[in-house]
């Protein structure tokens, strides 16, 4: 097997938040004993609603948080020990929101060129050259470099931010809900373009996104979070097919697929929400688990590891 | 039995711009009449429009615009605000921007059965705590004293219905209801509008760009581009045949889970939208169309291939395959 790109070894992350000048401070759970790895090729899909911390470990993955612990390798080296120009050949970023994450008074052309300058040793030639390259690949007319953000559309500035991801080479995108923003059409030419991309220039994702169908479209391995754990990880085939964690089955059976006469399903999750300021003793999952027996709020459930991936559930029988 | 809701040849504009252009549509009574589009195709503002409720900087016109068979073009603003908030009300995206911040849960509901119906008080909160209980929420007696920010947004949306329910509106038109929603809690919500209409016999206009949401919530769908209702149709039919090229395209951009393979392309459409402004003459479709023809950029003809639909294009059914 070969070694792997990400490897994510128990990071935890805490933040210390205050509400208001005399609120007590609030010890807020982010992300707690994650472990995870992106091999070569791979596309890793990490999946969960808002506040699991799947953005939270994005920001560590990319260097951009240090974790409270545990640590981060990126191709076998500790990302604490690669100096950020190296950093920015290995691995780039792909954020949800192209409006808030371009520079709005640059230059398309700056903006992707700014990895390159910043590395310094190329010509202004090369750069340029670089660049008209990249912004014809991702599907861009080069003399769109000229503009600003704001006279682009959302997918023209979505292209716009992989252009710069990708205009390194890096080996590794992670792509934090790339298409969340888009109209479904737009959608799907960023989700074609990504996957021309991985296989044109060989590169491996970390896809993180809320949207279950997308993440089953794109993903080869898929990671479940929950409150800050990942509470199941599977090839995607697998765990798309044969959900084990209930918090799994649950999200899969409320994705609205486009068939009509299937209804609205029943989640049986009742109206506790997950809450990472208060984070609930025993299995996580138990406040809304439809099957919860008593053990579940006493215990925290150990992680199975097994052939057929990983599961943190009481009632799930090892394999 | 005549609509709830009749919208004919709507038109609204801002400026130049022609946001809507003949629009029509109906909502029936216990009916989910779904309005789906990508950003800026015109259906929130059909929306407003339905309320009366559009920015003054716009223009509103329309052949006929009807509830429960009366016109409410002509009413002015006083019998339009009786009309919203009693008989039609309406849920937006985020709860949070059309709570006030400032009052709890039960004041706010209360004060909608205080104005429209002129009740006590006293009798406005039980009606409020009923409803809070109707639509779900455990302990409603706790939450009518609680702001809207110590609630999550699922229970905020909740409370949105609630307050819509108030004075027992016939219509409810809910603008992207569980957008901001996660999946999960968007299942709960939409189960909850389901469940309430059955039993109040509401009519709902749901607007969404959801897909997904309209193939399991709809009765009727309208499909919106670029301004107009390019299809409209029973919600099966459309899924299982659709007739507008733009509809086609928009279903094979949907990743279907089970149904397409990974590194097989989505189908897309190319292109983009285009500015419609007024005097633009011909399909807005036909630069993305792989079926556009010369005759499309002239007037456009209504087709009916089957009762109950209607779509907007020269391209009669049997002529729709892409060769």
């Amino acid at each position: 097997m070969s070694a792997p790109l990400i490897e994510v070894r128990d990071v935890g992350r805490v933040f210390n938040v205050r509400s208001g000048l005399l609120g007590q401070p609030k010890r807020i759970v982010a992300v707690d004993g994650v472990s995870l790895r992106l091999l070569p090729g791979e596309v890793l899909g990490v999946v969960g609603e808002s506040g699991c911390g799947k953005s939270t470990l994005a920001k560590i993955i990319l260097g951009l948080l240090e974790p409270s612990e545990g640590e981060v390798l990126i191709d076998g080296r500790k990302l604490s020990g690669i100096d950020r120009r190296e950093r920015a050949q290995l691995i780039q970023p792909v954020f949800q929101d192209p409006f808030s994450s371009l520079n709005p008074r640059r230059r398309v052309r700056d903006i992707v060129a700014l990895p390159l300058v910043a590395q310094g040793g190329a010509s202004t030639a090369e750069v340029r050259s670089r660049v008209d390259g990249m912004l014809e690949r991702v599907g861009l007319d080069p003399a769109m470099g000229e503009r600003l953000p704001a006279q682009l559309s959302g997918g023209q500035r979505q292209r716009v931010a992989i252009a710069r991801a990708l205009v390194m080479r890096p080996r590794i995108v992670v792509c934090d809900e790339p298409t969340s923003a888009l109209d479904v059409s737009v959608q799907a030419q960023i989700l074609n373009l990504l996957a021309e991309l991985r296989r044109e220039f060989g590169l491996s994702y970390l896809f993180i996104s809320h949207n279950l169908a997308v993440v089953e479209h794109v993903a080869s391995e898929v990671a479940v979070m929950y409150l800050g754990r990942i509470v199941e990880r599977n090839d995607a085939e697998s765990l798309f097919r044969d959900p084990r964690h209930p918090y799994t089955k649950a999200l899969l059976a409320s994705v609205l697929t486009p068939e009509p006469g299937l209804g609205i399903p029943e989640t049986g999750l009742g109206e506790t929400m997950p809450d990472p300021a208060n984070v609930p003793p025993g299995c996580r999952f138990h406040p809304r688990c439809p099957q919860a027996v008593e053990r579940c709020g006493r215990e925290a459930p150990e992680t199975q590891l097994g052939a057929r991936g990983l599961v943190e559930c009481h009632l799930v029988a090892a394999a | 039995m005549s609509a709830l809701l009749e919208v004919e040849e709507l038109d609204i504009s801002f400026g130049a711009l022609s946001a809507v252009r003949g629009a029509s549509l109906e909502v029936r009574r216990g009916e989910t009449h779904c309005l789906v589009g990508e950003s800026g195709c015109g259906k929130s503002v059909t929306a407003l429009a339905v309320m009366g409720l559009l920015p003054r900087n716009s223009v509103r016109q329309a052949r006929r615009l009807a509830f429960d068979g009366k016109d409410i073009l002509s009413l002015d603003e006083k019998g339009l605000s009786r009309l919203r908030g009693d008989r039609m009300a309406m849920i937006f995206q985020e709860p949070m921007t059309s709570l006030n911040p400032a009052y709890t849960v039960g004041s706010q509901m209360a004060e909608v059965l205080v104005r429209h119906r002129g009740a006590s008080k006293r009798a406005a909160l039980d009606r409020a705590a009923e409803l809070l209980a109707r639509v779900r929420i455990t302990s409603p007696g706790m939450r009518l004293g609680q702001y809207p920010h110590q609630l999550s947004g699922g229970l905020r949306q909740r409370v949105m219905i609630a307050m819509a329910l108030m004075c027992d509106p016939e219509l409810l038109i809910a603008d992207e209801p569980t957008t901001a929603l996660d999946v999960t809690v968007q299942a709960q919500i939409l189960r909850l509008l389901a469940d309430l209409q059955k039993d109040l016999g509401l009519a709902i206009l749901l607007i969404t760009h959801d897909l997904g949401v309209v193939a399991r919530t709809a009765h009727r769908v309208s499909v919106m581009y670029a301004g107009e209702v390019v299809e409209s149709s029973p919600v099966d039919r459309l899924f299982n045949r659709p007739m507008h090229p733009y509809t086609r395209g928009l279903l094979s951009c949907v990743p279907v889970p089970g149904k397409v393979r990974r590194d097989q392309p989505l189908g897309s459409i190319p292109g983009m939208v285009p500015h419609v402004t007024q005097g633009f003459e011909g399909c807005a479709f036909r630069q993305r169309c792989a079926l556009a023809r010369p005759d499309c950029s002239g007037p456009i003809g209504r087709r009916r291939p089957e009762a109950d639909r209607v779509y907007l294009c020269q391209i009669a059914p049997e002529e729709m395959t892409v060769s």
